[in-house]
């Protein structure tokens, strides 16, 4: 036979995961989230995940063309970044600055750092921070067009004011916050998909999530109620499960995760109770991705049977 | 035990595994390569025009590490060239033009053993080496004064397709049964385990049995999770010693032999025949007819194919052995040799895997690792020299499993870059 056969370095057979299937269950973790959060909050909010994300797409592609780099947009890592900047956002935002705050997020924080994989802080949380500090009139939270409960405030300016939150409103959502930061039961279907599909794995989210809830506890002389209310509010369960897990600025070995989950709860928790600012999920998970390099080369895998044993 | 190693759950695709074993007729010529396991090429002792034999030497191993290389037919040598072979070696082969009838030698008599120096020369001339992977000659693993607490029998046989281990197991269970009884009686050792994965009831109900006869034989179960049967991982399995970086199981008092080696020590001991026919499973989404079958050592690929109807698809890759270590062969010349155990041929639809694209840093490589390895550091650290980082990073104790390429999202080729790595290291300290 004289065909040419094919020669190749083993192994010779591959998992069906790619980065765009990874990507692709991402996608899919959030759209609970988002439904919620439009339907909560009304076709605004609509407008800005179709405007963020739009506009992260047609950055990277743009990038991609202009400095003659392989086109990347196939693996969905824009649509993800664009989704979840959106979904830290008010509904309120203007659009105009929806899109900057997504060119800001692919072009400055991941494709001038090499493209994905090379970033070393967190597109979207990143861009969301920005967008605090760059634009001072926008605001943190928009309000239920559904019902209107505590018109004006945030649950967290309400606790923080010694106000209470009821937990039903904090559980379903209907409460004043980013588009999809405020229903968590729709945050908790995605991320346990995320788990289910592996494409996380449980120690972030769930140590992120207690810690913050634990030392809240002591902060609020053991009263349960107000520090599950607080552990209920704001970005926290976005955050843990959607944005600090995120691969690139996130260890990958057990213990560094449970040190940036540590770490992430614990600066939470310091914002959100001496900060200028009512919500520190952002901050906390950016200053984490900072550290994250250390956390890495602190915590490697033990080699089995390696020397000096 | 801490905990199982960790390892992919790898597809199993045993197609052949109910299947039993087909002699297949011994094809016109066969090609006896003169290295058929680590250690020095044999010197061939016929030329051009000699008859000979089923069982006839036709190579003799040149010092201790090497090994004897018998004809798997009889008739006439034709010629001695010069072959390339898959590990990249060229080392003469023995040609030889069957004349059909399959006679076998006259010298071939079942071996009387008496004493352990005995075995320790019948497992030398026998030809026998490692048939599970690297084909290190059997006999030097026997061969030593140290105590040897156990004898692992490696029935693992993780890698997709491959059936014909536990097709051993199952059809030469008196013949294992027959060398670990010569063995144990003759080499100190405390206690024999054979190590099976889950997935092959047949043979663990085969060994059970052989267990059951022999108190000083047990089973140990290990998960079917790629790859049980690589050497320390077995090791750590089944007695829970762990062997460190470049050190041999007999370090930790073990001596490892996989079930087709012992099957074939046990058919040498018992009717004196050397290893010259092989069990090979052929398989592979292009095989019209995937089988076990009984090929004589030095039948060419193609002529095992036809054997088995040929194909349904048009190959595009032809592997030895299985999908995750398996090596490609760029034509279908090629010999089954002595530590064949498959032979694979994929369509265009598997011949190619998916693009390369950026590390994410997911971590999945370094998760998957038996042994903590951490491959995506490597690969950056090489990229930019940084050799010593790669050395931290583990990089000498990777056996190429290829569990971090198979589970990389990016398909980054992982494994290649660790053999790279550990070549660059191997030759820089030699320079020094
Ligand atoms: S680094 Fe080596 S030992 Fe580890 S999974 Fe990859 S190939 Fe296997
Ligand atoms: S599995 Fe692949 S993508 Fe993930 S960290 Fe390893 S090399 Fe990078």
């Amino acid at each position: 036979m004289s065909n040419k056969l094919n020669l190749s370095v083993s192994p010779h057979i591959h998992s069906k995961n790619s980065t765009s299937t990874i990507m692709r269950d991402v996608i899919i973790a959030l759209l609970p989230a988002a439904v919620a959060g439009v339907v909560i909050f009304g076709l605004r909010a609509l407008g800005v995940i179709a405007v963020c994300v739009a506009v992260a797409v047609i950055s990277e592609y743009i990038f991609n063309y202009i400095t003659k780099k392989e086109q990347t947009i196939g693996d969905l890592s824009a649509v993800v970044t664009g989704l979840l900047l959106a979904l830290n956002l008010p509904a309120n935002t203007p659009l105009w600055q929806a899109a900057i705050g997504s060119i800001f997020a692919i072009i400055v924080v991941k494709c001038l750092f090499g493209g994905i994989g090379c970033n070393i802080v967190n597109p979207a949380i990143t861009a969301r921070v920005f967008m605090l500090i760059a634009f001072t009139n926008l605001s943190s939270a928009a309000f239920p067009t559904l019902v209107d409960t505590v018109a004006g405030a945030t649950p967290l300016a309400i606790l923080k004011d010694g106000g209470l939150v009821s937990i039903e409103s904090l559980v379903f959502g209907t409460i004043g916050g980013a588009i999809g930061e405020t229903c968590k039961i729709a945050l908790v279907l995605g991320g346990i998909y995320l788990l289910v599909r592996r494409v996380i794995t449980w120690h972030i989210p769930i140590i992120y999530i207690t810690t913050t809830f634990i030392f809240t506890f002591i902060l609020q002389d053991f009263d349960i109620l107000q520090s599950l209310s607080f552990t209920l509010s704001g970005g926290l369960i976005l955050g843990a499960f959607f944005m600090a897990t995120d691969y690139v600025t996130s260890p990958a070995t057990k213990w560094g995760k449970v040190i940036f989950a540590v770490g992430a709860g614990l600066l939470t928790v310091v914002i959100r109770t001496w900060g200028s600012y009512p919500e520190g999920v952002s901050f906390a998970i950016l200053l984490m991705n900072i550290l994250n390099p250390y956390i890495c080369s602190w915590t490697p895998r033990k080699l089995f049977g390696g020397k000096g044993k | 035990m801490a905990s199982f190693l960790h390892g992919v759950k790898v597809p199993h695709r045993k197609n052949t595994e109910n299947m039993t074993a087909v002699k297949m007729p011994v094809g016109k010529i066969v090609s006896i390569p003169t290295v058929m396991h680590i250690g020095a090429p044999a010197n061939v002792v016929v030329k051009a025009g000699d008859l000979v034999k089923v069982g006839t030497l036709i190579a003799e191993a040149n010092g201790y590490v090497s090994s004897n290389i018998y004809s798997s037919v009889s008739g006439k040598v034709l010629k001695i060239e010069d072959k390339l072979l898959s590990n990249g070696r060229v080392a003469p082969s023995v040609v030889i033009e069957s004349d059909g009838e399959m006679t076998v030698d006259e010298g071939i008599k079942p071996y009387e053993i008496t004493s352990k120096e005995d075995l320790i020369k019948a497992l030398r001339l026998s030809g026998i080496v490692g048939l599970g992977g690297a084909g290190f000659p059997t006999f030097v693993k026997f061969d030593t004064d140290k105590a040897v607490d156990e004898l692992i029998i490696n029935g693992a046989e993780c890698e997709p397709y491959i059936t014909s281990d536990s097709l051993t197991m199952v059809e030469k269970t008196d013949y294992i049964e027959y060398a670990i009884q010569v063995i144990t009686k003759f080499i100190d050792i405390k206690r024999v385990i054979i190590g099976i994965e889950k997935n092959k009831p047949k043979a663990i109900g085969k060994m059970r049995q052989l267990a059951d006869r022999n108190p000083i034989v047990s089973i140990k179960l290990l998960p079917s999770i790629y790859p049980q049967g690589a050497e320390k991982v077995l090791v750590y399995h089944t007695i829970g010693k762990v062997i460190g970086q470049g050190k041999l199981p007999l370090d930790v008092g073990a001596i490892v032999s996989n079930c087709t080696t012992m099957a074939s020590i046990g058919e040498f001991l018992k009717t004196g025949m050397p290893l010259v026919e092989k069990c090979v499973t052929v398989d592979g989404d292009a095989v019209a007819k995937p089988q076990n079958v009984i090929v004589p050592i030095g039948t060419s690929v193609s002529d095992v194919f036809e054997f088995c109807s040929g194909f349904k698809k048009e190959p595009k890759k032809v592997l030895y052995g299985g999908p995750m270590m398996g090596i490609s062969v760029p034509d279908m010349d090629v010999p089954v040799i002595k530590n064949t155990n498959a032979i694979l041929a994929f369509s265009e639809k598997m011949a190619f895997l998916p693009k390369t694209t950026a590390c994410i840093r997911c971590g999945r490589c370094l998760n998957t690792c038996p042994f903590g390895i951490n491959p995506a550091g490597i690969e950056k650290a090489f990229k930019r020299d940084d050799l010593d980082a790669a050395e931290k990073f583990g990089v000498a104790l990777c056996m190429e499993c290829g569990c971090c390429s198979f589970v990389c999202p990016a398909n980054r080729p992982l494994v290649q870059t660790n053999k790279m790595a550990k070549a660059t290291l191997l030759s820089q300290k030699k320079g020094k």
